[in-house]
């Protein structure tokens, strides 16, 4: 089958031809895009006015984070995207076999990461670092700043909670991909898909660039 | 072979020579429910939110019941504050916001720019579930026992000391919120990429600049209302503090975030009221739109300005007085877009040769009562007079005259005008002239008594109040019952006119637009040859100077 076939054979039957199913296809992701960019703006406007009403406190608490982990974890989420990139590359050339193992691999960089952070969350609850659900909080500062603190702890669970949701939602989709991808679905020009749920990806990856500053970095210079 | 194997009741339902359109290609349920055809999704969507609306609608009968004598007899306070609460969310969420766009915009939008469908078929039926199930969770929590905090949910009252269902509510809401979302991104990606040949942006009808309009807020300003929402839930249920005084946390952070979303939603309902009024006037004044950029232009005015705005709904919850200034000013300025279209469907009806058919009928009406809502609005954006009238009866005449005076008008208008399009048949033109002036009079019964009411102290939300007010209240709660009666005539001779209407042509209004060249109803699929469009917008007869009709002064 070549090329221009598949991507006659892939047309929904509202648009009159390929060209116009991948721009509207493209667009839309990029609105969703646009959504969550405002979705994760909104805990990142909460973060910005409690950083400024309370920076010593945070800078404080930041320090409580592992930043080794953080960094591990930033890597690993890079090299998804790297992984992402090339699978979208592969899908374009026609290489669905490939496109497929690359997704694979974006999987397990995925998990990685969820396992490290689930790893993190388990060392704060020991640590007696995680104030939900009335669970007390081990601090010893002044008292003050406790309920500051709070709030770190709280938005930090609450932002990398939900970057977390994105990142198990990202990777159930990817493995819809797999068994399509290794029999062949993406040979021969029909990469769109592929491509979307790449978007998505890579926004995800994104939204953790800064997490990790905000979160691990505050103020480590000092 | 296949005609053959055709099912019986089907072509036995189908009189001589009705042509196949998309309400009887089938029949069954399952095509109903899992159909990813616009227009029987745009059907869907109308039989949800007017099963809401009267929900919504019981509930202010029973306080407008209530609030009949100063005494508090009818319910107690708590059930007083649960029935206002419920009115809003209902009104709010699962009435105005996808009243026009989900219902007529769902069915017109594709068919106004030559498409066979919104880019997403899918995820349009998606966003119908997603919005069924939000609605769920919403009638869930009114049969439990109901949530209290107002639709604004301020904190700390919705998050820490509220005992009723925020949470159950809140979720409905989120869930929902998607809804909003997808049929915002369907209709960008669609007026971007769907639009038929020919059909250049300034030749697009203005019901199509408007959902635009209308869209762009729903993809920016809802998610901030999810993440508000879900951080309230995550209060009650996690304790993370993030509104919590005691914590340090700020409650009144949440009011930002809130009016964030809250106030563009005011234009989520109002925009595309904007759009039904533009395509209403120029139908029944059989003119073209006058100033048609500038009408364009000033949708996408509103929509950017109304993300600016959001402080005016609080200068008294302790915000600077310079950041007060700020949104004072920027207020003000959107009455400057909002005039443009006033003036311009003011001057489209110059020269024109007017009709007074129901739809217009409720057109007119929307002139005169958004009029009277605009202007309040000004009172409540100087800073001064907001001070003395904030959370009186006059802001809750104000935001009725732009949400229920200028939106359901509109509404109603536009079910009225498409009606003929979405289901075939005629409605009855006397019993909708007849309806159109009672709600009309019912309406301003009900409101325009609440601008005293607010103007000489009377605080909304409270159900026992000075003897003195009562006059007033009284003719108030006269008017919503005449308002009510008003609603239930269109709501009865509508379904009366799907079995005994008479059969609607393609085109009864003989308006222009490309909805108007597909059969009522249309076919599944739109049109059968995509349109090439060579003619601008509007172009009816008074357009054109040479054709103006002699105009006999009698």
């Amino acid at each position: 089958m070549n090329v221009a076939e598949a991507k006659r054979m892939n047309v929904a039957h509202h648009f009159d031809d390929w060209e116009q199913q991948y721009e509207s296809c493209v667009l839309g992701m990029w609105v969703f895009i646009v959504t969550e960019v405002m979705f994760f703006g909104g805990v990142f406007a909460i973060y910005m006015v409690y950083r400024v009403n309370y920076p010593d406190a945070f800078a404080q608490a930041s320090r409580q984070l592992d930043e080794t982990l953080g960094t591990f974890n930033t890597f690993a989420l890079l090299s998804s995207s790297l992984t992402m990139a090339l699978a979208v590359r592969a899908a374009h050339l026609g290489r669905s076999r490939q496109a497929g193992l690359l997704i694979v691999l974006t999987m397990i960089l995925g998990t990685l990461f969820l396992g490290v952070k689930f790893y993190e969350y388990h060392h704060k609850y020991e640590q007696g670092l995680m104030p939900l659900l009335g669970l007390p909080l081990n601090f010893n500062g002044p008292a003050e700043e406790l309920g500051p603190t709070r709030l770190f702890y709280g938005l930090y669970f609450v932002m990398t909670g939900i970057h977390a949701v994105h990142m198990i939602l990202g990777i159930a989709i990817l493995a819809l991909f797999i068994s399509p991808a290794l029999r062949g679905r993406y040979d021969g020009g029909n990469f769109l898909s592929v491509e979307i749920v790449g978007l998505y990806w890579h926004f995800v990856d994104l939204v953790w660039i800064f997490l990790f500053p905000l979160l691990y970095l505050v103020d480590r210079s000092h | 072979m296949s005609t053959v194997a055709e099912p019986k009741p089907i072509s036995a339902a189908l009189p001589e020579g009705q042509p196949r359109n998309y309400l009887n290609t089938s029949y069954t349920v399952k095509s109903w429910l899992f159909t990813v055809d616009h227009k029987r999704i745009a059907i869907l969507y109308l039989l949800g939110v007017t099963l809401f609306f009267f929900l919504g609608g019981a509930a202010a009968v029973l306080f407008r019941l209530e609030l009949m004598t100063p005494q508090a007899d009818l319910v107690e306070s708590e059930t007083y504050n649960k029935l206002f609460t419920l009115h809003g969310i209902i009104m709010i969420f699962f009435f105005l916001v996808p009243s026009i766009p989900a219902v007529l915009g769902n069915f017109l939008l594709p068919l106004m720019i030559g498409a066979r469908d919104l880019a997403f078929p899918r995820l349009n039926l998606l966003s119908w579930y997603l919005f069924m199930i939000g609605g769920v969770f919403t009638l869930y929590v009114t049969v439990a026992g109901g949530v209290d905090t107002g639709w604004t949910f301020y904190t700390p009252y919705s998050s820490t000391y509220s005992n009723t269902y925020v949470m159950a509510t809140a979720v409905g809401i989120f869930i929902t919120g998607f809804s909003s979302i997808l049929t915002g991104l369907n209709f960008i990606v669609t007026t971007h990429k769907m639009r038929a040949p020919g059909l250049t942006w300034f030749r697009l009808p203005l019901f199509v600049w408007a959902h635009y309009a209308t869209s762009l807020i729903f993809v920016l300003g809802t998610p901030v209302l999810a993440i508000t929402l879900l951080l309230v839930a995550l209060e009650r249920g996690l304790g993370i503090g993030i509104f919590d005084p005691k914590l340090g946390g700020d409650p009144i952070l949440f009011q930002h975030l809130f009016w964030f979303y809250s106030h563009p939603a005011v234009y989520i309902m109002v925009l595309p009221a904007m759009g039904v009024q533009s395509e209403i006037i120029a139908a029944f004044s059989r003119n073209r739109i006058f100033g048609y950029r500038f009408v364009a232009y000033a949708s996408l005015a509103i929509a950017v300005l109304g993300f600016l705005v959001w402080g005016h709904h609080m200068f008294v919850s302790g915000q600077s007085l310079y950041a007060g200034m700020i949104f004072s000013i920027l207020s003000l300025l959107i009455a400057i877009p909002s005039a443009i279209k006033v003036f311009n469907w003011t001057a489209t009806l110059h020269r024109g040769s007017i009709t007074f058919q129901t739809p217009m009928l409720y057109a007119l009406g929307f002139i005169g009562l958004f009029t009277v809502g605009g202007l309040t609005g000004l009172f409540l954006s100087a800073m001064g007079i907001d001070v003395h009238v904030h959370d009186t009866y006059f802001v809750v005449a104000h935001f009725h005259y732009i949400m229920v005076g200028s939106a359901v008008m509109a509404y109603l208008g536009g079910i009225h005008y498409w009606w003929p399009k979405m289901t075939g048949r005629m409605y009855p033109e006397g019993w909708g002239r007849f309806s159109a002036v009672l709600v009309f009079v019912g309406f301003n019964l009900t409101f325009f008594p609440q601008f005293i009411l607010g103007y000489l102290g009377m605080p909304r939300r409270y159900h026992v109040y000075d003897d003195g007010f009562q006059v007033l209240n009284v003719m108030s709660s006269a008017g919503a019952s005449i308002l009510g009666i008003a609603y239930l005539f269109p709501f009865t001779y509508l379904l009366w006119s799907l079995k005994y209407g008479k059969r609607a042509s393609a085109n009864p209004w003989n308006a222009v637009g490309l909805e108007w060249t597909t059969p009522s109803p249309p076919p599944k699929h739109n049109f059968a040859q995509t349109p090439i469009v060579t003619w601008e917008a509007y172009e009816y007869p008074c357009s054109n100077p040479d054709e103006v009709p002699s105009v006999d002064n009698e």
